[in-house]
């Protein structure tokens, strides 16, 4: 079997995969790094959202094999220990959760769309959510969360 | 999904030796649309000839009066590129509207006119703009690529390399989405170049196709009510769950009446 090593969450890991094992496989199986969901395994719902070099990505429809050599952002890495960062504290804040199955995509999601364009307007968060689905809030908060998150991280 | 070999030629010529001597070889690139299929075992490779890892497959470029966009672009990357946007706006604006943002972040441009799916938005880009397709041994015109469902001019193997669009004088892409997967239930693309117009429709037929009526009234004037009596026939139209036949035939004739007012 291949065997592959990225960072994970600043993280050096390594492992042994198949050719067609899934980097949402590899995360939650190999590495025990569950936060990261699978909600529809159809590419459709974002609940597997997690960040790959840098951008995001639906780690459901990504092979691990593809992500050798790369940096890897999930949501166990977005706190700093205890201190949950500015959007975690949005979305609490502003209930942008209720299940919590959603929010670790909705949460990487919005940190992605973020650190493109800091200060967003409320369509461009709409237009930013259409990959991922939550089928409790209503999506109401999750926007809210998001455009507050967005000034937290503002300062 | 079945186990495969997973295989990640450094060079166009190694990827293709590496699909001849598969047994049964597929390309990928960005895999949003491949692992989906992989999943359900719509397609069961023996080997799968990754093309991320190849130089100068991925680029944006415009030089001669057209856009050259290299197959491994990225959706997101054409629709952040501002030299697309100045030259093309139309096609940025396109490519920023495919699915989603993660899939625009690994979805390419090879693979979406590779796969020629009935409802992908590239097809009529390349079709609206009269854009050349070039692969690893020639050129192909886009009058001639799109062949039908799922199939185009590719000889089984042929890689492609980049698509050249020409710049227009003026263009426009208006799709009416589908809810759940943003795929075009009609989407037409309208450019004006010179005195020559074309009008590309996908998502209504099993293939993309140009309206050729359409084209001769707005050579003639263009504006919206230029072609406004322009009756749309269902008869080949695609009838499904998410539109009937005659609901997409509607919805061209509107469609391209807002592309072309954007521009008129
Ligand atoms: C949730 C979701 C929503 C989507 N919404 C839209 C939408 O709104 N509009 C839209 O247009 N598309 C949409 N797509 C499809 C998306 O744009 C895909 O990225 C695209 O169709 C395929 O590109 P890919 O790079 O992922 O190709 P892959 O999946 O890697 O490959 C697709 C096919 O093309 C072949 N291929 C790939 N590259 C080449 C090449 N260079 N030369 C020859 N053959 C090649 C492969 O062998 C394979 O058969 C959506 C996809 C998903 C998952
Ligand atoms: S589990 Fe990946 S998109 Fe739903
Ligand atoms: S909070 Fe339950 S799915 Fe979003």
């Amino acid at each position: 079997m291949p065997s592959i090593s990225m960072t994970v969450n600043g993280q050096a890991v390594t492992g042994e995969v198949e050719g067609r094992t899934l980097l949402v496989e590899f995360l939650r199986d190999t590495l025990g790094l569950t936060g990261t969901h699978v909600g529809c395994d159809t590419s459709q719902c974002g609940a597997c959202v997690i960040h790959l070099d840098g951008v995001s990505v639906k780690s459901c429809a990504v092979l691990a094999l593809n992500a050798d050599g790369a940096e890897v952002l999930t949501i166990e890495g977005v706190a700093d220990g205890d201190d949950l960062h500015p959007m975690q504290e949005a979305f609490r804040e502003h209930h942008g959760l209720q299940c919590g199955f959603c929010t670790p995509g909705m949460v990487l999601t919005a940190l992605a769309l973020v650190a493109d364009n800091p200060d967003p307007t409320d369509a461009e968060v709409r237009h930013g959510l259409e990959g991922n689905l939550c089928r409790c809030t209503g999506y109401q908060n999750i926007v809210h969360a998001i455009l507050d998150g967005a000034k937290r991280m503002r300062g | 999904m079945h186990d495969f070999n997973f295989i990640q030629p450094k060079s166009a010529a190694a990827a293709a030796d590496a699909l001849a001597g598969a047994e049964d070889g597929q390309y990928m690139a960005g895999g949003q649309t491949l692992i989906p299929v992989l999943k359900q075992r719509l397609a069961m490779p023996t080997d799968v000839v990754d093309l991320s890892a190849i130089p100068g497959l991925a680029g944006i470029e415009v030089s001669g009066g057209a856009v050259r966009v290299g197959a491994m672009t990225t959706h997101a990357a054409v629709a952040a590129s501002g030299a697309v946007r100045d030259a093309v706006p139309a096609l940025a604006h396109l490519a920023g509207l495919i699915g989603d943002p993660h899939v625009r972040n690994r979805g390419t441009l090879g693979g979406s006119i590779a796969n020629n799916d009935p409802a992908a938005d590239y097809p009529a880009a390349v079709l609206g703009l009269g854009a050349t397709v070039v692969t690893e041994s020639r050129e192909i015109a886009a009058d001639d690529f799109f062949t039908d469902l799922f199939e185009t001019a590719l000889d089984d193997g042929e890689l492609v390399t980049r698509v050249d669009f020409p710049v227009p004088d003026a263009a426009a892409y208006v799709k009416f989405p589908n809810p759940a997967s943003r795929y075009a239930i009609v989407g037409v693309f309208v450019s004006r170049a010179g005195g020559a117009v074309r009008v590309a429709v996908t998502g209504a037929g099993p293939c993309v196709f140009r309206q050729a009526e359409m084209e001769a009234a707005l050579s003639a004037e263009f504006s919206a009510e230029a072609i406004a009596g322009v009756a749309i026939a269902a008869d080949d139209l695609n009838n499904d769950l998410h539109a009937s036949a005659e609901y997409r035939a509607h919805l061209v004739g509107v469609m391209a009446r807002r592309a072309v007012a954007e521009i008129a």
